[in-house]
């Protein structure tokens, strides 16, 4: 039994879990304002609200209910437009009317669901926050500048929002129906959902598994759901590691203070990761067993020198280096029943920088044709450490020891990095592909290689890029 | 006026063909299709499908009770594939069931294997070996071949655009039940009702009377469904003929972008000659359409490539041939600009090669040449109330040109590794559809006795507003509140024999014939009113909602005049027919006065380059566009931004990959990619020049549809400005999309990293990140 509120309707369901929330919504509820595009997440049409109780109050975060399974739902307040909905419009759906924001309308409602969503959730609102709270939403009329005015309408409406109590001012200003004051202890009143954790599939945010096997899992009947298993999902310190629980989604990662301390580019960086929908669905642990080449999270661990633990069905813990874990195109080094549970990395000190790179057809809400990160530690002019990861290049995400192993103590000046690029093109083997050409990979791994150190050291690189 | 869908779209409450509550019994269907681009069918076993849980039965063309073709133009395409297959995608059988996911269950047990032939992707490869749709096509003027002598310069070269995926967001769709007698009622998603009619009377042997289609509204358009909507309603209707049951279909992104035809790609050849004063004296150019593998609307694109290969130059000797090649992709088809796009980028890309190999400005030559009032077509019409020049001045001035380019030229000098790129874009676009006898729409309105009004017409509601500008016509015409008036879903039996909502003309059509029911109707009522109120008809008009004696309000007010109307037996009800006036076209000659009025407009692009990574942000867009007298500024702009982003979009990142086998490699939205809201130009003005509009436009506000699409063609040459500045030495080519990775080749050519030897394979798929 999955048990959770639509809108203002607590619903009890023996639908499998494996459902997509979609087609739950839609054709089990007959709500139909939440609409279809791609069954994939990248177009954002089928957007809804799910909010999950801490303590006495509710986070609420955007989704794409087409890869959402059902039992992800349990426990939770899911709104739909359907729930957004009142006599009068609210000021976001007037935002959209009155900058003609909307045109067929189909990618609309997605739209005002997202925006709704920041409206509950932004703490310092601005026309660029509400935009990237849409950045996940695409639209084929408008040409988008109608629906940036919409949100600038919104963040500027919202700049009164009193931060104490944020649901009545809401409540007060028309952006939401009454009913949401009450969810809290209504969802406190929800005790008997079960979350299934016995199937042999596991599932967590479904951002990956959907898009690949959408009709297999729809007749997986016992299914492991992990997405809200307890400390799974924490971002903690235990001495000089930082340790995450397999369930930590990108925007997990992104709103962490711990993170933010140590990596100061981490918005910009993670901002390149796919959309705010998928980024508060998608978990680091997915990433990296999905192990495409090209995640962009994996190669982002990589180079920070991560281990991962897994655990056996018996409870068995043991521990890998994440470069480790790949063993060829989507085949990993771990043993039957092995699940990932945790991933751990060093605290890194103050010599240490870090970069992100990564370049696609479209440069946000892409996959990469190449990605690339770096950590490198140096002192007085002199590599002391370094770790170069690179994704795209070849059929595992690559960790480019032998480039790492050459640059280590040497001389931190322009001359080493046509060097160091020589043992790069010798370590990966791109393939052509709907990404770009093998040739083309090769030549932006450089560029992007380059690019590390013009970001990291612009007193010494920045002029220096061979061009 | 806002647009009038916008209320029901922001709460979810607008309805599209999924949205349409399903009636009790109702099954699904899904259609299966060929794995291979090119063979026979040695093997279609059906068996395992058919015994699928939840499976009722699977057509095949052997169900057929007509004819099995759906080709519009040429009967070239058969609804179901009998012995041979032509690409990818090509429908082969139609399973139905009890549930979408049964269906696709099933399909995955489907046995087909294909006797494979060598397939056609490449248009030069379809020509040499005869495969064409038509024969070529020459629209001439002038005499290009003396000419070249009496040229300073002369430049030849090749250009090269891709396809476009529609993107509608909502995909193909379509839902039918069984009526009386054996009749068929189809709900879809089509902009085209007439079409989905006649073929589906045509393929189950009925006559077209026996079919009623209905329209509420699509989620996007763009072309994509005007002829591709048709094959899906028709099989869905086969359906419901053999089984008697309601049957839907909604099709997934990946089949629907798998199995539908696209913008036609061109590859094309040019020679271009100019006089020392930089006028253009003589242009040829070869087109090479790739139609795929039937003729679906191929015809019509390629002729309107030949009308708009000048762009908005007057050229005064040209000779354009253009061959529509069969290859073995899906056919391809309508798509905003309609061939209007792949033409001009053409004569854009000869105008940027001979300014680049000249070294002036490219935006010397355009200006250069302008079309002027008088100016001949190389098809034989006049250009009348030409806007090129004034708005061409009008952007050069308001949006300081100058200082634009020095801007440009700051930042160049000062940064190494970030050039910025400028591309001036003028765009030229005749109105109406190419083939005359297209133009032509009626409208039925009914006035109801409490004095409200029911508008029923051809067009089709898809987001481009044209509800709105009909509700406003009617508004303005019988003097009363738009609230009074509903506009009604699109239906074949109340307005019948209707054009595609196409060629930007939707609204002119439609709302002419509209107009002219509605003073009929207010005439009527005039005559009412002037009995009641025992004067002459003659002074009375209706405003805001008042009967007016020759201008005076009268103690006499609408919903009156209506009631007195019905009660003294007076029809409330009318019809109207218009068809354009003035244009005509002799295609022996190829030279008439095909379109109504031309749009005309400019465009400035810049855009920022980072030639480190080989990535690119467009810092603006400015455009001066003639709306004419605009009914709707706030659609009229809507649809200029969404024009322009969707021709940037094509140029830019839009990139459809088929392989040599002709299998579509970009087949969903992971690996198509169209612009999000962070890859649109920063900053979008949009100005609108001062005309009278034109008198055969709907209330003087011209179309606005197609045009602004084009303004995305400079996006192409504002970025090939900025690598050159980067990189001065690059080879000029011109192959849109201007990609990331044709950036970085581009910036870095001759130091990129090459392959010799590279590993097999591909990997498709990923989710995103």
């Amino acid at each position: 039994m999955v048990e959770f509120i639509l809108n203002d309707q607590t619903v009890r369901t023996r639908k499998p879990a494996s459902m997509t929330l979609l087609d739950f919504i839609r054709y089990e509820q007959h709500l139909s304002g939440t609409k279809i595009g791609c069954r994939e997440g990248d177009c954002g049409a089928c957007t809804v609200l799910i909010g999950k109780l801490n303590d006495e109050r509710i986070h609420y975060e955007s989704m794409t209910s087409c890869i959402t399974p059902l039992g992800n739902a349990a426990g939770k307040h899911v709104v739909t437009i359907e729930g957004l909905n009142m006599v009068e419009l609210t000021p976001v759906q007037q935002a959209m009317v009155d900058s003609g924001g909307t045109q067929c309308g189909f990618c609309t409602v997605g739209f005002v669901v997202s925006l709704s969503g920041y409206c509950l959730t932004a703490e310092h609102p601005t026309k660029e926050g509400a935009i990237s709270a849409i950045d996940g939403n695409i639209c084929r009329c408008t040409g988008y500048k109608s629906i940036e005015n919409a949100a600038g309408d919104i963040a500027g409406q919202l700049s009164k929002k009193s931060q104490k109590e944020q649901t009545g001012w809401l409540i007060k200003k028309g952006f939401l129906p009454e009913y949401f004051s009450g969810i809290p202890k209504r969802l406190q009143k929800l005790r008997s959902y079960e979350i299934p954790e016995n199937g042999q599939v596991m599932i967590g945010g479904g951002t990956d598994l959907y898009v690949q096997k959408h009709d297999e899992l729809l007749d997986t009947e016992e299914v492991s759901l992990v997405f809200d298993k307890p400390d799974w999902n924490s971002i903690h310190r235990e001495g000089s590691e930082i340790v995450l629980g397999a369930a930590t989604t990108a925007t997990d990662l992104m709103e962490s203070e711990i993170m933010q301390q140590i990596f100061p580019d981490l918005h910009r960086h993670l901002k390149l990761v796919s959309s705010t929908q998928i980024r508060n669905m998608g978990t680091v642990a997915g990433n990296f067993v999905n192990a495409s080449p090209i995640g962009d999270l994996t190669a982002f661990f990589i180079a920070l020198n991560s281990t991962i633990v897994l655990t056996s069905p018996g409870g068995h813990q043991r521990q890998m280096l994440l470069k480790d874990l790949y063993k060829d195109y989507k085949e990993l080094n771990t043993k039957p029943g092995e699940h990932l549970t945790q991933i751990r990395f060093p605290v890194p000190d103050d010599q240490t920088r870090f970069n992100f790179e990564k370049v696609s057809k479209r440069t946000y809400l892409d996959i990469a044709s190449v990605n690339t990160a770096i950590q490198i530690r140096s002192a007085k002019g002199k590599i002391d450490d370094v770790h170069l990861s690179a994704g795209g290049v070849g059929p595992t995400p690559k960790y480019l020891s032998r480039t790492c192993d050459f640059m280590r103590d040497q001389a931190l000046t322009p001359e080493l990095l046509p060097q160091a690029h020589e043992i790069i093109q010798s370590e990966i083997s791109p393939i052509s592909d709907v990404r770009g050409s093998a040739s083309y990979k090769r030549t932006l791994l450089r560029q992007l290689f380059y690019a590390h150190f013009a970001e990291l050291y612009p007193e010494i690189f920045e002029d220096e890029i061979p061009a | 006026m806002k647009n009038i869908d916008s209320k029901g779209h922001v709460t979810g409450k607008s309805l599209y063909l999924d949205d349409i509550p399903v009636r009790q019994g109702t099954l699904y269907a899904l259609p299966v299709d060929s794995p291979a681009a090119h063979g026979r069918i040695r093997v279609l076993d059906l068996t395992k499908a058919e015994q699928s849980e939840g499976i009722v039965r699977i057509f095949t063309h052997r169900d057929i009770p007509g004819e099995n073709q759906i080709g519009g133009i040429i009967p070239d395409e058969p609804l179901l594939a009998e012995d041979e297959v032509h690409f990818q995608g090509q429908p082969v059988a139609l399973i139905v069931g009890e549930s979408e996911h049964a269906c696709r269950r099933a399909r995955e047990k489907v046995r087909i294997e294909i006797d494979e032939k060598p397939p056609i992707t490449d248009p030069r490869e379809a020509r040499e070996k005869g495969e064409l749709i038509v024969p070529p096509r020459t629209f001439q003027n002038g005499d290009s071949e003396s000419a070249w002598d009496s040229c300073e310069y002369v430049f030849e070269g090749r250009a090269d655009s891709n396809g476009q995926e529609h993107l509608y967001i909502e995909t193909q769709g379509v839902y039918a039940w069984p009526a009386e007698n054996g009749n068929i009622k189809i709900a879809t998603s089509t902009q085209g009702p007439t079409a989905v009619q006649r073929t589906a009377a045509q393929v189950l042997g009925f006559g077209m009377h026996n079919v009623e289609v209905d329209v509420i509204r699509l989620g996007g358009g763009f072309g994509g469904k005007e002829d591709q909507a048709t094959p899906w309603a028709v099989m869905v209707a086969l359906a419901v003929h053999h089984l008697q049951k309601p049957v839907k279909m909604a099709m997934h992104r990946m089949d629907d972008m798998r199995m539908t035809g696209k913008r036609h790609p061109y590859s094309s050849d040019y020679k271009i000659g100019l006089d020392k004063n930089l006028k253009i004296v003589a242009y040829e150019a070869t087109l090479h359409q790739n139609a795929g593998a039937a003729a679906d609307l191929s015809p019509a694109v390629l002729e309107r490539s030949l009308f708009h290969a000048n762009n908005s130059y007057f050229i005064p000797n040209m000779k354009v041939t253009a061959y529509s090649c069969r290859t073995n992709l899906p056919p391809n088809t309508a798509f905003r600009g309609f061939g209007g796009p792949q033409g001009m980028f053409v004569i854009e890309s000869a105008i940027a090669y001979a300014a680049y190999e000249i070294g002036v400005p490219k935006h010397r030559i355009q200006e250069q040449n302008l079309l002027k009032d008088g100016d001949e077509f190389h098809y034989g019409q006049i250009a009348d109330q030409c806007q090129a020049v004034p708005a061409w001045t009008e952007a050069v001035e308001s949006f300081r040109l100058n200082d634009l380019q020095e801007e440009v030229e700051c930042f160049n000098r000062k940064y190494k590794l970030r050039k910025k790129g400028l591309a001036m874009q003028p765009v030229c676009f005749g109105i109406s559809f190419t083939k005359t006898q297209m133009n032509n729409a009626r409208a039925l309105v009914h006035i109801y006795h409490d004095g409200t009004v029911g508008v029923s017409t051809g067009a089709v509601e898809m987001g481009q507003g044209v509800n709105t500008k009909l509700l406003q016509v009617a508004a303005y015409t019988l003097g009363i509140a738009p609230s009074r008036i509903r506009i009604d879903t699109t239906n074949t039996s109340r307005v019948a024999n209707t054009s595609p909502t196409a060629a930007s003309a939707g609204a002119d059509l439609n709302g002419k014939a509209l107009e002219k029911a509605c003073i009929k109707l207010k005439q009527r009522l005039c005559e009412v009113a002037a009995d009641q109120l025992g004067t002459d008809p003659k002074g009375i008009t209706i405003e805001n909602e008042r009967i007016q004696v020759n201008g005076t309000p009268a103690e006499l007010i609408w919903e009156q005049v209506v009631h007195e109307a019905f009660m003294n037996r007076v029809s409330l009800s009318e019809k109207a027919h218009y068809a354009t006036p003035v244009i005509h076209f002799d295609k022996e000659k190829e030279k008439g006065h095909p379109f109504a009025y031309h749009v005309y407009g400019t465009a400035i692009l810049m855009v920022t380059v980072d030639c480190l990574r080989g990535t690119y942000e467009f810092d603006s867009v400015k455009i001066v566009h003639d709306c004419g007298n605009s009914l709707s500024p706030m659609v009229d702009n809507g649809q200029i931004e969404g024009g322009l982003v969707q021709g940037m979009g094509w140029m830019t990142m839009e990139e459809l990959d088929y392989d040599e086998q002709g299998r579509l490699r970009s087949n969903a939205l992971s690996t198509y990619k169209i612009p999000d809201i962070y890859s649109v130009p920063k900053s979008v003005e949009v100005k609108h020049l001062e005309t009278d509009g034109h008198e055969l436009a709907i209330r003087k506000s011209k179309a606005v549809g197609e045009p602004p699409l084009m303004y995305g063609l400079g996006a192409y040459f504002a970025i090939l400005d900025a690598v050159r500045a980067f990189n001065p030495n690059t080879t000029l080519r011109f192959d849109a999309p201007f990609t990331h990775e044709k950036v970085l080749m581009a910036l870095y050519e001759g130091k990129e990293v090459e392959v010799k030897e590279e590993a097999a394979g591909s990997i498709l798929n990923e989710s995103s990140g």
